[in-house]
């Protein structure tokens, strides 16, 4: 088990292939890209991120998009905490689609995910703060004429003995046109007094947040703007065969309708004629080529294929001898439905183009797949598009596209209707929930056996979607024709177990399919938990002693689970009557999460009292922020164990808003505790480990309280609020 | 189309919509107005709440011809005490995450707070099922519930 194996999905981008194949993609694109590809150099010039304005505000340009996960303040806490700023003075903003300048060290072209915000700009940012402090300081020194050496910095306050003092304002102009030193010295981590300290660092985005004047895409309101809504077929892969636009032109706002390759543009001033608009239209649509299977036949298939073994994905032992020598033999099959996403802000973005350049605007969170897909469809060379990032009401990976649909979408409405002028194009939240791109349907069929008090043998036979399949991530991702993100934790357990095997057969449907806040570890992480769970109760083991015990080679999975049975009090705690508790811990994107669950049964279903959360995520750079998003990870994961599934109907979507597709509200939200494991590992990202431990441990609970680990998710089956 | 003069925040804003046109619709498009958000258009989320004489109202679900002469408040027209407290408890204890329910919530939790300065979770609780967060901020907006609540005591 080498440690390149077990870090898949987005993250393993870190590890070098991954950044070639992007680099290589990038490189086949164009000049300005292959630059970026060409120079695997790291940006530090702080004159591309930091703009140090003369009233002392020092704005931060994130490479990545802030839509919760808190990049904004994580950026501006490693440069403030080099540049000795004041946190007062820190401000932050999405730096522009450039992958030259702002690309994401772990993918090698700008965009963000898998959780690599915080992990791939440590030092970078640091050296972007040191660089600037050093610059400012020389800045001083010439104006002061006094030894740079002798200069101090101090809370935004440049200092020297002779009674000379200033601040970043007055000495930005020099000091950004300066050479930027090559290798700025950084601080000890003992001199930190922003890095991973308590209550000093605020998030910068939380007034703007409060009083309604954060900016999203949804809030662009140019003038001679058109809002387009898209009319796109009811099933995966249909086609407009023909359509009839009398009515909806008739109606009072619409401007224009046109055709694109993936349905008709309704154009109208305002969303609400434009969607009155789209109601209107009589299309036809071509089913020929579409997907008609519904979700029980894609039940029967999944299930009859994990009956059979997969391609293998790895061994150890001899698994087929090892159960064939009986025990407790256990087989159980686990199905897990197509999610949806459902961010907050449905998809949505904007685009001026004018014949000879345009500029979009929307909450990117792959800038450079995107900007090179509206160069294409609108057959402009890459330097003549712009894209500026906003602020997104969430993504959960909704918005990372390696198929640029949505880029792609947007170039086209604006190309039909023609230059100057400008489209907002608006999906609704049914087009958002319809639209597909959902965590991919799956089942694993687990088998193990317990002899003497010993886990054995242990198979995980998968059957699931690609991911990358067809994407741009193919060529280099795949491994022996396999999607890793599909078996990602299902092929390394931490635990010691002799003879092992899992297998995958990869299946091809037509509905799109996209990563999904953990990627592979949101049922990978559940199977295995919930499985060893099983085994170990089979066993006669305690949860979390039983676990340790087989945790020799994974100390910081044990540390978790210590941290939090400490945190519970697992040992000495009295479960109130007719509750239990559960646990479960999850590695993902190189975090580490330990979860205790207190539940009941409710006629609702499970109700969970209480979550107990350990994480370990390396050097911890902005503590409440990693609690939010365990808070925020845990609220996630629940809501769509407990009640979530987006289910075909003859190939047609179901669900289509949050009355059918029901999310957790705040009178079922668990009371939590999060600690933060002390770690002086470099820093690994939080927005999304959170997720993955919270499924098991539910699962865990519920059979320790007799009612049995749920087989088929959601929990709540057919819930609608 | 037809012509409305909505009382917003205090001031006469005139739109010109279809007079089925949601409220929100006529609050985003027509007035100007963007703090009040669209997450679901079928009154399930409460991204879109705004006080329609005071009370609380799913803007989405709201035809702007059913308005007469109500006043209508949104987030930017948001200025009494309990608001106040409701914001500063929100910033204390950095409650939003991706921020795009987080208008909803306060308009909400603000409602709440007027009527019943001291809610207990089970008041929080009814008062704010029917706002969504995805980003699942619960804890913190029940926290800064009874923190806004305990400074309005002060
Ligand atoms: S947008 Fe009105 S309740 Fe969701
Ligand atoms: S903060 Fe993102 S939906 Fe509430």
């Amino acid at each position: 088990m080498t440690v390149h194996d077990t870090k898949l999905s987005r993250r393993t981008l870190l590890k070098g292939s991954a950044g070639l194949v992007l680099g290589a993609y990038v490189a086949r694109a164009d000049k300005l890209f292959a630059q970026a590809a060409a120079k695997p150099s790291i940006n530090i010039a702080p004159n591309t991120f930091l703009i140090i304005k003369p009233d002392n505000t020092v704005t931060v340009l994130c490479k990545g998009i802030e839509f919760g996960q808190g990049p904004f303040t994580g950026m501006a806490t490693l440069v403030a905490e080099e540049l000795d700023a004041d946190w007062a003075q820190m401000r932050a903003d999405h730096a522009p689609s450039n992958p030259q300048l702002y690309k994401n060290l772990a993918f090698g072209m700008q965009g963000t995910g898998g959780s690599t915000a915080i992990a791939n700009s440590y030092i970078q940012m640091r050296q972007v703060g040191a660089a600037a402090r050093q610059m400012l300081v020389a800045a001083a020194a010439d104006a002061w004429q006094v030894p740079a050496g002798e200069i101090t910095v101090d809370n935004g306050v440049i200092k020297h003995a002779s009674g000379h003092e200033g601040r970043f304002g007055e000495f930005a102009d020099k000091a950004m046109a300066m050479p930027v030193p090559a290798d700025p010295k950084l601080k000890d981590p003992s001199q930190f007094r922003l890095i991973g300290k308590e209550g000093v660092v605020k998030r910068l985005d939380s007034a703007d947040k409060t009083n309604g004047k954060a900016f999203y895409t949804l809030d662009i309101n140019e003038p001679d703007m058109l809002t387009v809504v898209v009319a796109r077929s009811p099933k995966f892969g249909g086609k407009v065969a023909s359509f009839d636009a009398t009515a909806a032109k008739a109606v009072a706002g619409v401007v224009d309708v046109k055709q694109v390759s993936n349905g008709v543009a309704v154009y109208a001033k305002g969303f609400w004629p434009a969607k009155m608009g789209r109601d209107a239209l009589k299309i036809t649509w071509d089913d020929s080529k579409a997907e008609k299977r519904g979700s029980a036949e894609l039940l029967q298939q999944f299930r009859g294929l994990s009956k059979t073994a997969g391609k293998l994905v790895k061994a150890e032992g001899k698994f087929e001898e090892s159960m064939a020598k009986g025990g407790r033999v256990i087989e159980v099959e686990y199905v897990f439905p197509y999610l949806a996403h459902a961010a907050m802000e449905p998809l949505n973005a904007y685009l001026k183009w004018d014949g000879d350049t345009a500029y979009a605007r929307y909450g990117c969170q792959f800038p450079t797949p995107d900007h090179m897909a509206i160069s294409k469809v609108l057959g402009l060379p890459i330097e003549k598009v712009k894209i500026d990032v906003l602020l997104a009401g969430g993504s959960f990976g909704r918005r990372a596209q390696q198929s640029t649909h949505q880029a792609i979408e947007l170039a086209e409405v604006a190309k039909a209707i023609g230059p100057g002028k400008p489209v907002k194009l608006v999906w609704t939240r049914e087009d958002d929930m319809r639209g597909g791109y959902y965590r991919p349907y799956c089942i694993h069929r687990m088998r193990g056996a317990v002899r003497d008090g010993k886990i054995e043998a242990w198979s995980d036979t998968i059957v699931s979607q690609s991911i990358m399949k067809g994407s741009f991530f193919e060529s280099m991702m795949f491994k022996d024709g396999l999607d890793p993100t599909s078996y990602e934790g299902s092929n390394e357990i931490p635990y010691d177990v002799e003879n092992f095997r899992c297998d995958m057969h990869q299946v091809d449907v037509g509905v799109p399919v996209l990563w999904w806040r953990s990627v592979g570890h949101t049922h990978t992480g559940y199977v295995v938990e919930a499985f060893v769970d099983e085994l170990l109760e089979a066993a006669g083991k305690d949860p979390i002693e039983g676990r340790l015990a087989l945790l020799s080679k994974k100390p910081r999975h044990a540390g978790a689970l210590k941290a939090v049975a400490e945190l519970a009090d697992w040992k000495n705690y009295k479960v109130p009557a007719g509750r239990a508790r559960g646990v479960a811990v999850v590695e993902s994107f190189n975090t580490f999460v330990a979860q205790v669950v207190e539940l009941s049964m409710t006629d609702d279903g499970p109700k969970v009292h209480k979550v107990w959360c350990a994480v370990d995520c390396g050097v911890a750079v902005n503590p409440d922020i990693i609690r939010a998003q365990m808070e925020g990870g845990i609220g996630f994961g629940l809501g769509h164990i407990l009640y979530a599934e987006q289910t075909l109907d003859a190939g047609a979507p179901v669900s289509g808003n949050f009355d059918t597709y029901r999310s957790l509200r705040i009178n079922e939200m668990p009371e939590i505790e999060v600690v933060i494991v002390k770690s002086t590992e470099k820093p690994s990202g939080v927005g999304e480990p959170g997720v993955p431990p919270l499924g098991p441990a539910v699962a865990n609970a519920l059979a320790k309280l007799g009612v049995g680990r749920p087989r088929q998710l959601p929990i709540v089956p057919g819930a609608s609020a | 189309m037809a012509a409305f003069t909505l009382k917003i925040n205090g001031q006469a804003r005139q739109v010109d919509v279809d007079p089925n046109t949601p409220l929100l619709w006529a609050i985003r498009d027509g007035a100007g107005l963007t703090g009040t958000k669209y997450g679901c258009g079928v009154a399930q989320c409460g991204a879109c709440t705004v006080y329609v004489d005071g009370q609380t109202v799913r803007s989405c679900s709201m035809p702007v011809s059913a308005i007469g002469t109500s006043e209508i408040t949104t987030i930017e027209g948001l200025d009494s005490k309990e608001a106040k407290a409701v914001q500063a408890a929100w910033v204390a204890l950095d409650v939003p995450q991706c921020g795009y329910c987080q208008s909803g919530q306060v308009m909400s939790a603000t409602a709440l707070l007027s009527v019943n300065p001291t809610p207990t979770d089970n008041d929080i609780d009814l008062a704010m099922n029917g706002n969504i967060c995805r980003c699942a901020t619960y804890v913190r907006i029940r926290a800064a519930i009874h923190g806004a609540a305990k400074s309005l005591e002060g």
